[in-house]
């Protein structure tokens, strides 16, 4: 087959190499240490509402957009 | 870009269902809450001010809706209206409906927003889907928003246009350590139609008069495609606090490119109280076809005087506080906090000229333009 | 195009790979011995309540769907504690006071079990917070309860009189 239509199919092949090949390695922060991560100092929502307001103002102002944050660790619970 | 518009919607939808598909146990919906806040800006020849609230309500184990109403009140008399135009007052309305849903640890988002004011319509729909992996050390966030626009003239009646905006975006955010976290963010946005501002004009050198300007439209071109990535880190710190650094790079066709790098630190302070701080510092290269004077007119195919498409650098300084009630005797209240945030931005041009500035400058020599200007958020928050 | 099949197939890929895989739980096995300090004083030891029905809980301070979970397993055990049950709440804060603080808002009847070096949590191979597993009179646990939704209790209950029952 020729290079190019080859191409085309690793993107369908990278799958299953990664499922085929090495073992995934285990979560090394456990449900119960996320102690730290859960306390609201470490967590932007602790502010509200009002904390995206700024990004508004930004918005408005600057030609930059996109890509202003998204959410993560915290508690992880359930 | 027309033609394969719908493909990426198409494909973005497919992901999304595909992603709820591999699930295990489950992520959380947010608290049912109440959150107002007063917000104020003032600056730069302009006061903004305006409530919102945002009213959050849970049906059920599984659905979560919330409704938001905003108002952002106009006074302005900024450089650009001082420039061309009069004072004027305006006020825009925002609401927004929104029900995100939980399957296993997946959870999907839908949300309407209509903005409203005399000259500008903007109507948006957006989709997300939070996926949490590998014992929830992982969360993976896809979004795909779509607005429609109609933008209007005040004063001129047969004056209507369209706009139309997507958005693509892609969030990562990993547990590194009990003590730290990461995450990647990245968002392409395109957008199409009307996009320059009726209002705003250029100017040019007068041909009979080498001493005087003139003044035409601005012309922009009717696509726009921009990309911006962005990578953050927070950190742990022993005594009930934490840090958090940030950078963004942002590029689009139009031949801007900006840099934003913020850096925050959080305190907790015994069980009520949290401080904050914070310094950003934001820094941008001008579009391809900007210019603060042209030498005659039509000299471009494509004209932008606006200052938001100039060379400049603005830089922030922001504090917080938030005090949270411990125990609540109120009945129904689970949890009550008021929070204050207030930030100083300071933006200096760097080839953005202050048409305005007193004194008689020829055309091209007035001093750059800078301003800065307070933000101010008041909230109230309870969960119920 | 490319970049969008590129983003596809890696998505795809992290979403097999890391969703998929939950280790095995303790259900099925005997459930492991240990000595925890309780909230009352005296040191607590699993082997101890054999002959019991158990509720074994992990929880703590900072865990939103803990906290919802509390109440009801106060009600239950309040329920069946006469057919020979117990709840034994294990708290996994690194802080005794945030326990403490949290129970003078949410007060319960049921055992509170120390365990701030989280090495219960490790024996019994926690997956999530809360986790419940339910052992039954011979010591074996029977099933594991990962995270907290409104309605589980529901499922407590059942499981609890089917093993009362044996």
């Amino acid at each position: 087959m020729r290079a190019a239509s080859m191409r085309r199919f690793l993107p369908c092949v990278l799958p299953v190499l990664l499922l085929a090949g090495c073992s995934a390695p285990e979560p090394w922060v456990k449900p119960y240490q996320r102690a730290n991560l859960a306390d609201p100092v470490m967590l932007d929502s602790r502010r509200g509402e009002a904390g995206n307001y700024i990004q508004h103002v930004y918005g408005a102002r600057e030609s930059a957009r996109g890509a202003e944050g998204s959410s993560g660790g915290g508690c992880g619970c359930n | 870009m027309a033609v394969t518009d719908r493909r990426p919607a198409t494909v973005a939808l497919l992901w999304m269902l595909l992603l709820m598909a591999t699930g295990a146990h489950g992520a959380t919906l947010p608290e049912d809450k109440v959150d107002a806040f007063y917000h104020r800006y003032e600056g730069g020849g302009m006061t903004i001010d305006g409530p919102s609230v945002l009213v959050r309500k849970g049906a059920g184990n599984q659905v979560s809706f919330s409704g938001q109403y905003y108002v952002d009140s106009v006074s302005a008399a900024s450089v650009d209206v001082l420039a061309t135009a009069s004072p004027y007052t305006e006020e825009r309305t925002e609401y927004t409906l929104g029900a995100d849903y939980l399957e296993g640890n997946s959870i999907l988002s839908l949300s309407y927003t209509n903005s409203s004011e005399n000259d500008y319509e903007a109507n948006t729909l957006y989709l997300g889907i939070s996926q949490e992996f590998f014992g929830n050390m992982t969360t993976l966030t896809i979004g795909y928003a779509r607005g429609w626009d109609t933008v209007m003239e005040v004063g001129n009646d047969s004056f209507e246009e369209e706009a139309d905006r997507q958005n693509y975006q892609l969030g990562i955010s990993q547990v590194l350590t009990p003590n730290s976290v990461m995450g990647l963010d990245f968002e392409v946005v395109t957008d199409e139609g009307f996009l320059e501002n009726p209002y705003r004009v250029n100017r040019y050198v007068d041909p009979s008069d080498p001493t005087n300007y003139l003044y035409q439209p601005e012309r922009y071109p009717d696509t726009r495609t921009s990309v911006s990535a962005a990578v953050n880190g927070r950190y742990y710190l022993p005594w009930r606090a934490s840090v958090k650094g940030s950078y963004r790079y942002f590029t689009d066709d139009w031949g801007i490119d900006a840099h934003t790098v913020e850096l925050g630190y959080v305190h907790g302070l015994g069980p009520n109280w949290t401080l904050e701080g914070g310094i950003r510092y934001y820094s941008q290269d001008q579009a391809d076809f900007y210019s603060d004077l042209y030498d005659y007119a039509n000299s471009q195919t494509h004209l932008a005087r606006d200052k938001e498409m100039s060379t400049f650098s603005g830089i922030t300084f922001s504090a917080g506080v938030q005090y949270q009630w411990e125990q609540i005797s109120v009945p129904g209240v689970d949890r009550l906090q008021l929070g204050l945030l207030v930030d100083y931005l300071d933006f200096d041009y760097d080839n953005f000229r202050d048409v305005t500035a007193s004194g008689d400058y020829l055309p091209g020599q007035e001093p750059l333009y800078g301003f800065d200007a307070w933000v101010t958020r008041a909230s109230v928050l309870f969960e119920y | 195009m490319k970049a969008s099949n590129w983003a596809m197939a890696i998505i795809l890929a992290l979403g097999f790979l890391f969703s998929g895989l939950a280790t095995a739980d303790v259900s099925g096995t005997t459930a492991p011995d240990f000595t925890l300090k309780s909230r009352s004083g005296e040191n607590l030891r699993l082997e101890d309540l054999r002959g019991e029905v158990i509720m074994l809980n992990f929880w703590a301070s900072w865990c939103g769907p803990c906290r919802q979970e509390m109440p009801h397993m106060d009600a239950i055990e309040e329920e069946f504690r006469d057919y020979g049950f117990r709840v034994l709440a294990v708290n996994v804060d690194q802080n005794r006071d945030d326990a403490e603080r949290f129970l003078e808002s949410v007060p319960v009847d049921f055992a509170i079990l120390w365990d701030h070096d989280s090495t219960v949590s490790e024996l019994y191979d926690v997956q999530a917070m809360p986790t419940t597993v339910m052992i039954d009179r011979n010591g074996q646990a029977r099933h594991v309860h990962h995270g907290y939704q409104p309605g589980y209790e529901d499922d407590y209950r059942t499981q609890i009189r089917e093993l009362i029952r044996e």
